[in-house]
C-alpha cells in the first residue's frame, strides 16, 4: 500500500515515464462499458441507460476525443474511467491495469480534469496544487516544488497566489489541467476542457493539451465541439444516446462522406426567418428524387444535400427548385465536416440534439 | 498509517481554508457567546426549585447544555458544507487519487469537530467571570465526550446529505431532527423539567445521554455512572454512525 507513484525526476518536470508502453501500445481498452442510473427516489423514477455498452482503444500517446451532444454518454464514460463511477458491465484496462479489479492501482496512473474545476474559490492555486501534489503522496517539500514547476510549465506565476475566484474562466481551467497533471500521470483525462472559454484561452488550451501529448501522455477528453474533435483530437469516437456511432481519426471520418456538401437554406423570403414547413418538405422529396442527390437531411430552416461535385449541383438544384415554383433564399456549399459524419449516422445534427443534459 | 496521513492532510486544508475567512470564525464564536449571556439569567430564575441559587449553579447547568447544543447543530449543518464540496467538484478531484476515501470523509468531519471544540473553549472561559468552576480533569475528559458528540451529529448529517443529495432537503430534516433531538437531550431546559414519558423517551437519545454526563463532569461527579455510560453510549452510536457515512461515501459518488 505504500508504493507512491515516482516522482517526476529533476528539471524535465513532467516526463513521463512507462516501462514496457511504447507508442501505438494500448494505454486504454474498454468493451461493452454499460452504465444505468435508476430513477432517484426509490423506483418511481425511470431508469437512465447513460452507457449502453461502448467499445473503444485509446493508443499511447494520443489524444483520443469522444465527441457527442450533451446527454450521450460521454461524461459517464469518462467518469467510469476515472474510477469515479462504477459500470454496472464491461470491462476496461488503463495502462495495464483492470480498472474494476485495481481501481486503486489505476488511480496512480490518471490524471482527472473534471468539467467543474474541483477547487474552492477562496483558496489560492498554489495552495491547492501543494495539497494534490500530498495528496498523491509526495512529501511537504517535494510537493512544493512539484507545485513550483507546474506553475512555470503552465504559466501560473502571475495569478497563482491569489484567491481562485479571482481567475478568468481560463486562468482556472489552466490551473485544473496543472492540477490534473502534477503527479506526472500517464493517461489524463479531461472532461469538456474548454467548455465556456473565450476563443483565445481555447487556442491556449489546445496548445497545452498539444504539448501534454507530446511529452508523452496519452490523453482522453470529451467534447461537444466539432472543432475542437477536428482539430485537436488524433481520433475520436462519436457517441450518441450511450453507443459509440463511428470511430477514427476525423479525416478518415469526413472521407467516409463523399463528395460535398450543398446547404439549400430555405428560409422564406419575407416571412422573418420562419420557413413553410410543407414547402420544407415538398422541397425536401424533390431533391431527393434527383439523380444526384446522394441523400438529403433537413436541419433547422435548410435542406443539407450529400452530392458528388457541387459545382455540377448547384445549377441543377436551382433549376429543380425553380422548376416547382419553390424560391430558396442561400445556397451555399462546402466540405463535408464531423457534422455531417454525425448526422450521417444518427439522423440528426449534433447542434440540434436534444440538450439531454 | 496511510489513512491517519489523509485525514491529517485533509484537516490541514479545510483548517487552512476557515482560517481564511475570520468573519465566519467571529460569527461562530459571538452566537454561543450570546445564547451563555442572555439565556443563564432565565436558567437561574426557572431552577430555583431545583436548587439553583446563583449564577455559578445556572451555568453548571447550562454550559455543558449548550456544548451539546453547539455540537448538535453545528455538527448537523456540515452536510452544507459537504454538498458544496461535492457540487464544486472538490470530492471527486481527491477521491481520483490514491488518497484514502474514508480519510476525505474524516479530515472534514474532524475540521467541524475541532472547530466547535474552540468554541466550546471560549465558552469556558466566558463562563469563568460568572463563577463557573470545573476541575481542568473532568473539563478535559468532558471536551472528548464533546468531540465525540460533535462527530456524531457531523456523521449524521454526512448521512442524510449523501442520502438526499440536496440542501433543501437537507434544510428541512436537520431541522425536523434538530429540534426534538435537542429537547429530548435537554440541551436547554434540563429534563428534570420534563414529565415522566418525555424522560423515558430520552432514553433511547444517545445526546441526552452526553448531557447527563456532562453535566455530572461539571458537578464534579467524575465517578457518576451516568458519565462512563454516557461515554460508551455516544462512542457506540459514533463509531455506527461514521462507518454508515464511511460506507455511504465509498459508494460510487456521481
Amino acid at each position: 500500500m505504500d508504493s507512491r507513484p515516482p516522482a517526476p525526476a529533476g528539471d524535465a518536470g513532467l516526463t513521463i515515464v512507462t516501462p514496457g508502453l511504447d507508442r501505438g501500445e494500448l494505454m486504454i481498452e474498454a468493451g461493452g462499458l454499460r452504465k444505468t442510473y435508476r430513477g432517484s427516489r426509490g423506483r418511481k423514477g425511470a431508469a437512465v441507460e447513460a452507457v449502453r455498452g461502448v467499445d473503444f482503444a485509446v493508443r499511447t500517446g494520443e489524444i483520443f476525443g469522444f465527441l457527442g451532444p450533451n446527454g450521450a454518454g460521454k461524461t459517464t464514460t469518462l467518469r467510469m474511467l476515472a474510477t469515479l463511477v462504477r459500470p454496472d458491465g464491461g470491462h476496461a484496462t488503463i495502462a495495464g491495469t483492470d480498472l474494476l479489479r485495481a481501481s486503486a492501482q489505476v488511480r496512480r496512473h490518471i490524471g482527472f480534469v473534471a468539467q467543474t474545476s474541483g477547487t474552492y474559490a477562496e483558496a489560492t492555486g498554489r495552495r491547492e496544487l501543494v495539497l494534490q501534489a500530498r495528496l498523491h503522496g509526495s512529501a511537504k517539500s517535494d510537493a512544493q516544488r512539484l507545485a513550483d514547476q507546474v506553475i512555470e510549465t503552465f504559466d501560473l506565476a502571475e495569478f497563482v497566489d491569489r484567491r481562485i475566484q479571482t481567475y478568468s474562466g481560463g486562468q482556472r481551467r489552466r490551473l485544473d489541467v496543472a492540477l490534473g497533471v502534477i503527479h506526472g500521470p500517464t493517461v489524463m483525462f479531461l472532461d469538456e476542457p474548454t467548455a465556456g472559454l473565450d476563443p483565445p484561452s481555447r487556442t491556449r488550451m489546445w496548445q497545452e493539451v498539444r504539448r501534454l501529448r507530446d511529452r508523452g501522455m496519452t490523453i482522453f477528453l470529451t467534447t461537444h465541439y466539432l472543432d475542437e474533435a477536428d482539430a485537436l483530437c488524433d481520433r475520436i469516437s462519436i457517441i450518441d444516446r450511450g453507443l459509440i456511432v463511428a470511430e477514427g481519426t476525423p479525416s478518415d471520418l469526413k472521407r467516409e462522406i463523399s463528395g460535398d456538401v450543398v446547404i439549400v437554406d430555405m428560409t422564406a423570403p419575407g416571412t422573418a426567418g420562419v420557413p413553410d414547413e410543407a414547402v420544407l418538405g415538398d422541397a425536401a422529396q424533390l431533391l431527393a428524387g434527383q439523380p444526384y442527390v446522394q441523400g438529403v437531411e433537413p436541419v433547422g430552416t435548410t435542406l443539407r444535400l450529400y452530392v458528388d461535385g457541387a459545382a455540377t449541383a448547384i445549377p441543377l438544384v436551382m433549376r429543380a427548385l425553380i422548376g416547382a415554383a419553390i424560391e430558396p433564399s442561400a445556397i451555399e456549399t462546402r466540405r463535408p465536416s464531423l457534422d455531417d459524419v454525425f448526422l450521417a449516422k444518427t439522423g440528426r445534427a449534433l447542434h440540434d440534439s436534444p440538450d439531454l443534459g | 498509517m496511510k489513512i491517519l496521513r489523509d485525514i491529517w492532510l485533509i484537516f490541514q486544508h479545510e483548517a487552512g481554508l476557515m482560517m481564511r475567512n475570520p468573519t465566519m470564525i467571529a460569527l461562530s464564536l459571538a452566537q454561543p457567546i450570546t445564547y451563555l449571556i442572555l439565556f443563564a439569567p432565565f436558567l437561574k430564575a426557572a431552577m430555583v426549585n431545583q436548587g439553583v441559587l446563583s449564577y455559578a449553579d445556572a451555568y453548571r447547568v447550562y454550559v455543558p447544555g449548550l456544548f451539546v447544543a453547539m455540537g448538535l447543530f453545528g455538527g448537523l449543518f456540515a452536510g452544507y458544507g459537504l454538498l458544496s464540496a461535492l457540487r464544486a467538484g472538490v470530492i471527486d478531484r481527491c477521491r481520483v487519487t490514491p488518497v484514502s476515501r474514508t480519510g476525505i470523509l474524516l479530515g472534514r468531519a474532524l475540521m467541524q469537530v475541532a472547530l466547535i471544540e474552540v468554541q466550546a473553549i471560549v465558552i469556558t472561559i466566558t463562563a469563568l467571570p460568572f463563577g463557573l468552576r470545573v476541575h481542568l480533569g473532568d473539563l478535559l475528559i468532558a471536551y472528548v465526550l464533546l468531540a465525540m458528540v460533535i462527530l456524531l451529529s457531523v456523521s449524521i448529517s454526512y448521512d442524510i446529505a449523501l442520502l438526499v443529495r440536496n440542501e433543501n432537503s437537507l434544510g428541512v430534516l436537520v431541522n425536523t431532527v434538530g429540534q426534538p433531538v435537542s429537547l429530548l437531550a435537554g440541551v436547554l431546559i434540563p429534563l428534570a423539567l420534563a414529565p415522566l414519558w418525555v424522560q423515558n423517551v430520552a432514553l433511547w437519545i444517545p445526546f441526552s445521554w452526553a448531557t447527563d454526563g456532562l453535566r455530572a463532569l461539571f458537578r464534579g461527579d467524575l465517578t457518576d455512572d451516568v458519565v462512563w455510560q454516557g461515554t460508551a453510549i455516544v462512542v457506540v452510536a459514533t463509531v455506527a454512525t461514521v462507518a454508515w457515512s464511511s460506507r455511504l461515501f465509498n459508494r460510487e459518488i456521481s
